[in-house]
């Protein structure tokens, strides 16, 4: 590095610090301030279930089967005497891990794809658009049914139930995000600098990996907050439907589709799981929307 | 615009194909066909003879080619073939279940028009106040919560209210009797799952709403009308509102497509006997027929919903161009 000049080192120290830039957030992004916090608070709950609770999510206790909340079990305990709380606890381990492993792996192919796409353009973009076009006719939940449908009988055991929910969720994200980074990659495409870096002999990988893909960061980070929340309901309507995660593994889906049997006598089982997903969904999308508002240089001015 | 329409409404004949190859092969790729289930599915002895009989009439013995050929053949003359599982025809058992999902689906985009649009217009008049944040706030709501979890709330208030008032525990009727038979019967039978999906598809247009008045108000035209003094109740309703609902139509458009496939979750709630939930078993029965069947008629729906909503996009608005 070349030498420092006294401006650079005045910018560098009046640069406003990470407490600061997190203060301008929330004044500018209220709602999105209040996404964070709910994120922040799941993926602490996540963290320390365990700590949270004396019970096991997944032991069976027959003399405490149905019980109505009470100071033990302030939520009550579900058909198998298990206590409502702890799988709620547990749950967020479940929504959380399948939520951000579905949102990162479909968002990064779908942006190698998009990128790609664009960055050859002529034949290949164009066969590409057709395949996208083929799997966005599917809806998302239509698509992940019939993938697990595939994969339901490869599953050895109730635990690698949650790695097939995976697979099922992030395949129909690709295309949604491959078709939002290569409408941006394209505008890229056309700055001479990408030119340049041809004419300087770069390797494609190397173009498209330092020069493009950089340059699509921000529809892509908006890509991957706004899959976390979509992919924590799908995996819930997928479980709810019988179709996802498997007995005993703690999911709030799961939970209520055990509940809807019992909801006549026993309408605290179908309260909490519900409670769960949907703030946590809220907060992801919230924060999501406050993610895409600050990155998304057109849309600001609103 | 002529050239238009008959352009876009070629482009759809490859995705239709793709689609219909998408889910053939997927199918096929599952372990177990419908004669191991449908004979052997308790776990009793089966002649295997049996099973390779049951698979020669159903056509699974045939080269993948044939059936796939059968398949899209079929489906160019619109016969869906016969379901490997039940054995009566699949468009005759997709009619018994249609009427019913078709029905929820449109009273759903009723509610979610009826919510969306007010909201929607006094979260943009009102931009950055506390209705601004409270509506955005119900809208986003209305993304997180699962239609699932809404409908099952619905049914326990339903539960607890008539306990209340009548002391009878009621709930909603599950055999359908269509709307021109007995219009109350069927509407306290559907009204309460098109509810449960309505609000959450009001969720999405509610933002349109907002967003795409937001960005009429700013027009230069707009400004005009100000300035010649008329009222603010005026410039968004006669003005402004208008140019607004052309993005809100196409959400509202793409959604209803969208809704056959919310419909799934939904009728599994409210145990109705539609057509996601013929979808929901006839994945479990592994009846390949009656699944490609369904997904293919979702799949048109879907793509011919997007075509209306482009023809029709191209027609309000003549500055788009077609190409």
């Amino acid at each position: 590095m070349s030498d420092v000049t006294t401006e650079q080192l005045e910018e560098i120290r009046d640069r406003p610090g990470l407490l600061s830039q997190i203060a301008t957030f929330a004044r500018k992004q209220p709602l999105g301030t209040g996404g964070a916090v709910v994120v922040i608070l799941y993926v602490l709950m996540a963290i320390f279930a365990p700590y949270l609770t004396a019970f096991d999510p997944t032991a069976n206790s027959y003399d405490s089967q149905f019980v109505a909340p009470n100071a033990q079990f302030p939520m009550g305990t579900d058909e198998w005497g298990r206590d409502i709380l702890t799988r709620v606890l547990y749950g967020s381990r479940t929504a959380l891990f399948v939520g951000f492993t579905c949102a990162i792996v479909g968002s990064t192919v779908g942006l190698v794809l998009g990128v790609g796409s664009a960055y050859f353009g002529g034949i290949v973009d164009l066969i590409f658009q057709r395949i996208m076009d083929v799997f966005m006719a599917f809806p998302l939940i239509i698509m992940a049914l019939a993938i697990v449908s595939i994969t339901q009988s490869l599953q050895v055991s109730p635990e690698s139930s949650v790695y097939f929910v995976i697979i099922a969720i992030t395949l129909p994200l690709i295309p949604n995000c491959a078709r939002v980074v290569r409408s941006s990659a394209l505008a890229i495409r056309e700055i001479p600098y990408v030119d340049a870096a041809r004419a300087n002999g770069f390797s494609d990988t190397r173009i498209i990996l330092r020069h493009m893909v950089p340059n699509v960061m921000a529809p892509y980070l908006i890509m991957i907050t706004a899959f976390v929340g979509q992919a924590i309901l799908l995996e819930a309507s997928l479980s709810f439907l019988g179709l996802g995660v498997q007995d005993p593994v703690p999911a709030w889906g799961l939970m209520l589709r055990n509940a809807q049997e019992f909801i006549r006598t026993e309408p605290w089982i179908a309260i909490w799981p519900g409670v769960a997903i949907t703030l946590g969904v809220f907060g992801f999308n919230l924060f999501g929307d406050a993610v895409r508002d600050a990155l998304d240089p057109k849309l600001r001015s609103q | 615009m002529w050239q238009y329409v008959f352009k876009r409404l070629l482009l759809m004949i490859p995705t239709v194909l793709g689609a219909a190859f998408v889910i053939f092969f997927m199918l096929r790729a599952m372990p177990g066909d419908v004669c191991e289930l449908k004979l052997g599915g308790e776990g009793a002895y089966v002649d295997e003879a049996q099973i390779e009989l049951c698979r020669e009439q159903q056509g699974l013995n045939d080269p993948l080619v044939v059936q796939f050929t059968n398949f899209v053949g079929g489906l160019a003359v619109l016969d869906f073939g016969t379901s490997m599982w039940t054995g009566r025809k699949v468009a005759y058992e997709m009619g018994l279940r249609f009427e019913l999902s078709l029905q929820v689906a449109i009273m759903a985009t009723i509610v979610s028009i009826v919510i969306a649009i007010p909201l929607g217009t006094l979260s943009a008049v009102y931009q950055n106040s506390w209705i601004d944040y409270f509506v955005r706030s119900i809208a986003v709501a209305g993304i997180a919560v699962p239609s699932f979890w809404l409908g099952i709330l619905i049914l326990l208030a339903l539960l607890s209210v008539s306990d209340a008032l009548t002391g009878t525990r009621w709930t909603p009727p599950i055999d359908y009797v269509p709307l021109w038979k007995d219009p109350a019967y069927n509407l306290s039978m559907l009204i309460w799952p098109a509810l449960a999906t309505g609000y959450r598809y009001s969720a999405v247009a509610t933002r349109m709403m907002r967003s795409a008045l937001l960005e009429v108000l700013r027009e230069d035209y707009v400004r005009t009308a100000r300035a010649k003094g008329l009222t603010e109740t005026l410039i968004v309703n006669r003005h402004a509102l208008k140019n607004a609902l052309l993005p809100v139509v196409t959400v509202i458009g793409i959604e209803f497509a969208f809704l056959m496939g919310g419909l799934v979750v939904t009728e599994q709630v409210f145990n109705l006997n539609g057509l996601g939930r013929l979808l929901v078993d006839s994945v479990t029965q592994v009846d390949y027929t009656m699944t490609q069947g369904i997904v293919m008629l979702i799949v048109l729906i879907f793509v011919f919903t997007n075509f209306l909503v482009d023809i029709l996009y191209a027609w309000l608005d003549p500055r788009i161009r077609y190409s």
